[in-house]
């Protein structure tokens, strides 16, 4: 029985976003080499930046974050990756979901980035609770 | 409320557009006029996902759009029109459809063919000449990446060439 291959990521992102979130993650997880490569869209056309990422997405599986839902590095990101099963792109990236998907890369795909989205979720709290308007905010749980 | 942009961007739907002018302009519709995205529903909804649920999106070849032109900017919505292309844009006006209006070069990236006038449009001869045939269609045309940017004008675009 063949091993599964682990998940690699690609973040797509404007300025030089990417380049820093990968920075980051190194400093705070380590990153192993070929573990997360980066993309900014910076001067390219979208026909540029589908070339570019296409020329990183090798046979999956992947994940390829991108920083904005809507925009030029999600639409491409998707329409490049229409149809793959061998990958998938989650938007809206933040550090805790990047870090999250560095130290557990060995996940099957689908069950990967459904956990990812959940810890992205989790990771944007208020203090001040918004919600509640009081001084007990930034609970991930909320007390019992 | 008459269409509050009209824009030549090559990345159509994007964050400049629904962040960056959508904070200024506050608008209620995008109408994307493109032959290609008019025909093809995926690529569509790939476009409109993560959009706020208040702009709602509209899909249009050039003839639709002419067709419609006027009841877009009769309508009390607030459209932003993008094109991906000068020459759709000027497809678009011919005829002085669009007579009065300012036409906002957004983004046109680096191409083979293409020189640099702006860090965000890059044209080729063609399209300086499209530009310039837009002009003659009673609009007024610039170059602006972000409402707070400087405005370029058309002669700055045309005569640009180092």
């Amino acid at each position: 029985m063949s091993e599964r291959p682990v998940v690699r990521g690609l973040l797509v992102a404007h300025g030089t976003f990417a380049e820093g979130m990968a920075d980051a993650v190194a400093r705070i997880a380590g990153l192993e080499p070929g573990a997360l490569s980066t993309l900014s869209n910076t001067g390219l056309s979208p026909e540029a930046l589908a070339r570019e990422i296409a020329a990183v997405l090798d046979d999956g599986p992947w994940i390829v974050f991108t920083d904005m839902p809507v925009g030029s590095c999600a639409f491409t990101a998707r329409r490049l990756c229409h149809g793959r099963r061998d990958v998938a792109v989650v938007t809206g990236v933040n550090l805790p979901m990047l870090l999250d998907f560095v130290v557990n890369r060995s996940m099957p795909l689908r069950e990967l980035t459904s956990r990812l989205v959940e810890k992205g979720h989790q990771a944007i709290l208020c203090s001040p609770d918004a919600e509640k308007g009081t001084e007990d905010a930034g609970r991930a749980v909320p007390r019992g | 409320m008459p269409v509050v942009l009209y824009r030549v961007d090559e990345r159509l739907i994007h964050g400049q557009v629904v962040v960056g002018w959508g904070a200024v302009l506050h608008p209620t519709r995008i109408i994307v006029v493109d032959e290609e995205l008019a025909a093809s529903p995926w690529e569509q909804e790939l476009y409109v996902m993560g959009l706020p649920a208040e702009i709602h999106t509209i899909f249009a070849t050039v003839a639709e759009a002419r067709a419609r032109i006027e009841d877009w900017r009769a309508s009390p919505e607030r459209s932003i029109l993008l094109t991906r292309d000068i020459a759709t844009m000027l497809r678009l006006a011919e005829g002085h459809t669009l007579a009065g209006e300012e036409i906002n070069i957004g983004g046109i990236h680096h191409a083979p063919g293409r020189h640099a006038v702006l860090p965000y449009v890059f044209l080729s001869p063609v399209e300086t000449g499209e530009l310039r045939r837009l002009a003659e269609q009673d609009v007024r045309v610039g170059a602006r990446d972000l409402p707070a940017s400087r405005r370029f004008s058309l002669e700055h675009l045309v005569g640009g060439r180092r």
